[in-house]
């Protein structure tokens, strides 16, 4: 498995569970290695059941926003499933008040996240 | 605009530099903090003034070396004023795409400036666009 900087990837019954090694996701720099691990997991690793964890995550911008954005495209393009959970009712705002919650699945805990791939 | 005196004030000019911004970021929501604001306020101020900081950065200044972004921060215990002005060609606020329309929400613009104005108590913006003024009063909940 390659090296990551931005994320820890840990596999459980074949989905990648995602943690970010950042509290805050605002730095341009960081933001732009974060999505190319992310997109690395997908085009590089050929992994496709893909859940972010966010447990960890007090603060993102929207240029991180985008990132997850394109990283459901290319999860969508690998005919697999994304899955966020653990998200700080400040940060899961975010998502409602932009409605991308209409575009990600959003689970409140990673047991939920791990039972909705199983659905 | 209130009449009394700030608890913390800032008036800078920045480079058009992310780091800079960030650092002038920083600074500003150490004093929020100390002045004893706490949870989904300070979370909304800060995505606010991220988002206004780079966009004036990075779209306004498009990073020009000689262009200059300034801030002027005022800190009160209920309420913080913020502005921030770039040196570019400004843009049509009134004409932003909405960007929760079902064909924009995987389109990466626009969401900066919606968040500025949900998340804040007031947002406006100048009429050439490149200057944005915006207040938040402390929730009720949070005094």
């Amino acid at each position: 498995m390659a090296t990551y900087r931005r994320i820890t990837v840990m596999e459980d019954g074949g989905v990648s569970i995602v943690r970010f090694v950042d509290k805050k996701i605002v730095d341009s720099g960081t933001i732009e290695q974060l999505g190319e691990e992310l997109s690395a997991l997908v085009t590089v690793e050929k992994k496709n059941m893909l859940l972010l964890n966010f447990d960890s995550v007090e603060f993102m911008s929207s240029a991180a926003l985008n990132k997850l954005i394109s990283l459901n495209k290319k999860v969508k393009d690998a005919a697999g499933r994304l899955k966020l959970a653990c998200l700080r009712p400040e940060i899961e705002e975010v998502f409602r008040i932009t409605r991308l919650d209409r575009v990600f699945d959003l689970r409140k805990t990673q047991e939920d996240a791990l039972a909705a791939f199983k659905l | 605009m209130s009449s009394r005196q700030p608890i913390w004030s800032c008036d800078k000019n920045l480079p058009s530099d992310l780091d800079a911004g960030h650092g002038c970021i920083e600074e500003l929501m150490a004093a929020i903090e100390k002045a004893g604001w706490e949870g989904r306020d300070v979370f909304h101020i800060q995505m606010a003034i991220e988002e206004a900081v780079v966009n004036a950065i990075e779209h306004g200044n498009k990073r020009d070396p000689s262009k200059l972004v300034h801030v002027v921060f005022n800190v009160f215990d209920d309420l913080v004023t913020l502005s921030v002005t770039d040196q570019g060609q400004g843009f049509d606020h009134h004409n932003v795409a909405d960007p929760t329309v079902e064909e924009h929400l995987d389109q990466p613009r626009g969401r900066g400036v919606m968040l500025i104005r949900e998340l804040m108590t007031e947002a406006k913006y100048n009429d050439k666009g490149n200057s944005v003024w915006m207040r938040k009063e402390k929730s009720a909940s949070e005094n």
